[in-house]
């Protein structure tokens, strides 16, 4: 790989003949806010759903008892009767809904996720000023395809454990190792005359289920 | 208090009485005003035209013709930005540039004296009332430099609020560029006269009979525009809105 | 695609066009118009914005001072999470590096993530002279690719298409790349934005390699972050075997927490958004999530040329959030094709000619193409000082000479020598005034005709301020 290594040693050449006289640039001063809410959990747990519902997903609260029921009744409003279950998602969950369960063993095609309505999921965190649920392929979530491809996910947040306020309280927590996706609402599109349509390629449906104690 | 005028070249040539009205604005809040012969342009042209080293022998003409002065007022936003934004940068590349410190040290002895004349009504003479009459409606329009580089806020509006018998519009989209840029309006003729069109529809569409501006460069832009059309509306400069009073009221 | 910006005319004679086409200039009023007013009401959401900024500028700053210790980082991060990294000193190297690696997989069509690098380098031809197909997925390339267009925007490539025009685009031309749009199409954004899903989504089930650039890449953990809207992205980054990434080396961070001032500062800037809907973040490959390959290509194409240079450094801290374009009144009117590039509007007119160097009419063009006024600054999230770079590239063309600036600058000397002899200035200014009643309204001659086309010159004073100073106070 003689060119490839010649063309690594070119780049850093001139990167570093670029930046010989240049002065040394300041220490970053990072006195921007840490977050923007104040430190109440029901306060943050009212903005991230405020936040989440302003971009078009669909909130709910729920004890963790009512839980299946609930996420039956989702199911069964969207008429959903495939649903992909992600390895390590907590039984019950889905022992209120009669939709057919496909498991996930990392075979799946993408074909098959196709032909699937749904996909229920936990999280890794939500962020309520920017009203974003953090997924990051950990238990009961799955790899990154699952909830990707059917067009409605459900995703459960643990409010008790789960929940920051903001960005910098968000990602001291995630582990830049694991493949991660941050959703905020269903996907949509600002690219006809710049103004905002949801429900492009990703699930077109977003519902989010908040646990409260 | 020694106070100058720094009259800008455009106004000297083409807007004398722009320069005019702002000696008669300051007299009359009771300031001595000077008007020191050497001062000719602050260089915006050929800088912003991309001929730093042709403004050079500028910046040591404005710092010696302003020597001594406790304040340089001038009618001219854009003016006032060129001297404050640029003149340090003027002063650093030739000192980078191993041509010395001599114009750096000029641009720091003149850059903290020099004020927009808002600048200097509002906040050193702490006045917003100037004694002016001037029964018209008129609508502002903030130009570029004022509005962003010297952030000059309210201060305008508030000096034309106070002005017996004015009635102030807003215009929409003030803070749009009219589409002058200096040589931009020549070099991008096309473009510029968009966004003058843009202008001047804004400000027609307020019926006001006066379009304000604080930069007769901008003002000979849209002021031109205006003529070409006759369009039943005048540009005129706040300075000379500021001079008209009950005695002597501008016609 | 055939379109190419190679051979384009200079900024004003282009703009020239533009301007006239009261369709293109209702458009792309509408869309900024639009996006001004939410982006002003997304960053007046946060108290401490410019602090923010702040950070974002000097983070930008201090990676760039140090580039070469990050890229070497970045290096190291991405091969020990399982990814292959390649250098490209510029665009041809980079294609080069991009096609032989599709064509080891055997595959002839890739999907694209919408990414200004490959448009930089014009990827996309590049692979199809090598018998690969390109899929653009993004919506607003998708509109593009199959007008046979260019891109207009760096966020919105088909700005300067409104929805029925799209509309029609998608109905004439869908069933030539695939799936034909469906019968009856209306031009209802929702209708427009499910043809495309529609269209798509065969290529992406299929889609066995795909390309994307990154909007970050972190240093010290070898992680990429792609920012995007409508899932597009995540189809191509996650279900493809090989994902090859090109992305400049001006989009290093050092550390994974300085993501937390640039997902705050890039989706309000750019789409008005508190957060875009999709955020991908990967380090690597990992097992049994997304593809078994990654390559990283790591392009110069004249970033190190821009780096070097002390004032026009500064525009590799873009982020390409494009909110610079949105308030640009230049923008507004001549549309993103006259700059001639895959970077129009401001960041464009002071990056191309820094990339691409001075040496075309049009590049050469590119840093007069502003008023000056400052909109640009005020709105750009990492505080680059557009003017400020306009201007000294200004003086690089100036001093390179060539057309007109010749002229142009004995002219200057000889305003410099009248201004600096106030005597001889004064002498002028009293024989304009004095001949004033001979001077015609239009007037021929290089500036002045520019000048009296659409406007009147000012009437001539009868006497300049000096004189009336003289009389009155001496």
């Amino acid at each position: 790989m003689t060119s490839a290594s010649s063309a690594r040693d070119r780049v850093l050449g001139r990167v570093r003949r670029a930046l010989a006289d240049a002065p040394e640039a300041p220490e970053v001063t990072r006195d921007y806010l840490v977050s923007h809410t104040p430190d109440d959990p029901a306060t943050v747990l009212d903005l991230l759903h405020e936040n989440l519902a302003d971009y078009r997903a669909g909130v709910h609260r729920s004890t963790r008892q009512h839980l299946p029921a609930l996420i039956g009744e989702l199911l069964t409003g969207h008429g959903a009767r495939t649903v992909v279950v992600p390895p390590g998602l907590p039984g019950d969950w889905l022992a209120g809904s009669d939709a057919r369960l496909r498991h996930d063993d990392g075979h799946l095609t993408p074909a098959e996720l196709d032909s699937a309505d749904a996909v229920v999921t936990g999280c890794a965190l939500a962020v309520a000023e920017t009203g974003t649920v953090v997924l990051d392929a950990g238990p009961g979530q799955g790899r990154r395809a699952l909830t990707l491809i059917p067009d409605l996910h459900i995703c459960v947040v643990d409010v008790a454990g789960q929940v920051v306020a903001s960005l910098p309280q968000a990602l001291p927590r995630l582990d830049p190792t694991r493949p991660t996706t941050w959703i905020s609402g269903p996907s949509a599109t600002s690219d006809i005359e710049l103004d905002r349509v949801e429900g492009v390629h990703g699930p077109r449906t977003l519902e989010v289920v908040l646990v409260v104690e | 208090m020694r106070v100058a005028l720094f009259a800008t070249c455009v106004n000297d040539a083409l807007y004398p009485s722009t320069a005019i009205a702002t000696v008669k604005v300051l007299e009359r809040l009771g300031v001595e005003v000077d008007f020191p012969a050497a001062q000719t342009c602050c260089g915006q042209p050929q800088f912003n035209t991309g001929y730093r080293r042709a403004t050079e022998p500028l910046v040591h003409r404005m710092a010696r013709a302003f020597e001594g002065y406790d304040h340089v007022v001038t009618p001219s936003g854009s003016c006032v930005a060129m001297v404050r934004d640029n003149y340090p940068r003027i002063g650093a590349r030739a000192a980078a540039e191993g041509r010395g410190q001599g114009l750096a040290d000029a641009a720091a002895s003149l850059v903290p004296r020099v004020r927009e004349l808002t600048e200097f009504l509002v906040d050193v003479l702490g006045v917003t009332d100037v004694g002016a009459y001037f029964p018209h409606t008129v609508t502002y329009h903030p130009s570029c430099h004022g509005l962003r580089m010297l952030g000059l806020g309210d201060r305008p509006r508030r000096l034309l609020q106070a002005v017996k018998g004015l009635q102030l519009i807003e215009l929409p989209g003030a803070e749009e560029c009219c589409g002058f840029g200096g040589t931009f309006a020549v070099k991008n003729a096309d473009v510029s006269a968009a966004m003058g069109d843009d202008k001047i529809r804004n400000a027609l569409s307020t019926d006001a009979d006066v379009l304000c501006g604080a930069d007769n460069s901008c003002l000979m832009h849209i002021g031109g525009m205006l003529r070409r059309r006759d369009a039943p509306q005048r540009a005129l400069h706040l300075a000379e809105i500021l001079a008209s009073t009950e005695e002597e009221p501008l016609r | 695609m055939s379109g190419t910006f190679i051979g384009m005319p200079s900024f004003p004679e282009a703009a020239r066009d533009a301007v006239r086409d009261t369709t293109l200039r209702g458009n792309l009023r509408h869309a900024t118009h639009t996006i001004r007013a939410k982006r002003a009401g997304a960053v007046a959401e946060l108290d401490d914005w410019a602090q923010l900024r702040e950070a974002g500028k000097q983070i930008k700053d201090r990676t760039l001072r140090h580039l070469d210790t990050h890229l070497e980082q970045v290096e190291r991060a991405v091969t020990a999470a399982g990814g292959t990294v390649h250098w490209a000193a510029d665009a041809d190297e980079a294609n080069r590096i991009v096609t032989d690696l599709v064509k080891a997989t055997g595959e002839t069509e890739v999907v694209k993530v919408k990414s200004m690098a490959t448009q930089e380098i014009g990827l996309n031809a590049a692979l199809e002279e090598a018998g690969i197909r390109a899929y653009e997925t993004d919506l607003a390339e998708l509109i593009v690719q199959l007008g046979d267009d260019l891109p207009s925007h760096i966020l919105v490539p088909a700005i300067h298409r409104n929805r029925g025009e799209i509309r029609d685009i998608f109905r004439d031309n869908m069933a030539d790349w695939g799936r034909p749009a469906p019968d009856g199409l209306t031009d209802r954004p929702a209708d427009l934005a499910e043809a495309a899903r529609l269209h798509l989504r065969e290529k992406f089930l299929r889609a066995k390699v795909g390309i994307s650039g990154a909007n970050f890449m972190v240093a010290e953990t070898g992680t990429l972050v792609v920012v995007e809207s409508e899932g597009n992205g995540r189809m191509c980054l996650t279900l493809p075997e090989t994902l090859i990434s090109v992305v400049g080396i001006e989009k290093v961070v050092p550390t994974w927490r300085d993501l937390e001032v640039f997902l705050q500062l890039l989706p309000r800037s750019s789409t008005a958004e508190r957060m875009n809907p999709y955020t991908t973040m990967w380090t690597g490959t990992t097992d049994g999530d997304g593809p078994r390959a990654f390559h990283l290509v790591l392009l110069d194409n004249g970033r190190t040329d821009t780096l070097a240079d002390e004032v026009g450094r500064q525009a590799l801290r873009c982020i390409r959030c494009s909110a610079c374009l949105n308030v640009c009144p230049v923008y507004e009117r001549a549309g993103g094709h006259a700059y001639g590039s895959a970077y129009p509007g401001p960041i464009g007119a002071i990056l191309t000619p820094q990339l691409r160097g001075t040496a075309t009419e049009l590049d050469a063009s590119l840093p007069y193409a502003s008023s000056l006024c400052g909109a640009c600054y005020e709105v750009c999230p990492v505080a680059i000082d557009i003017p400020e770079v306009l201007v000294h590239l200004r003086e690089k063309v100036a001093d390179q000479g060539g057309r007109g600036h010749r002229l142009e600058r004995a002219a200057m000397r000889a305003a410099t020598w009248l201004l600096d002899h106030p005597a001889a200035l004064t002498a002028g200014e009293r024989l304009a005034s004095r001949t004033r009643k001979l001077h015609p309204r239009r007037l021929p001659g290089p500036g002045v005709r520019e000048w009296t086309n659409s406007r009147d010159l000012p009437e001539l004073p009868a006497e300049p301020f000096r004189d009336w100073w003289k009389k009155n106070h001496e």
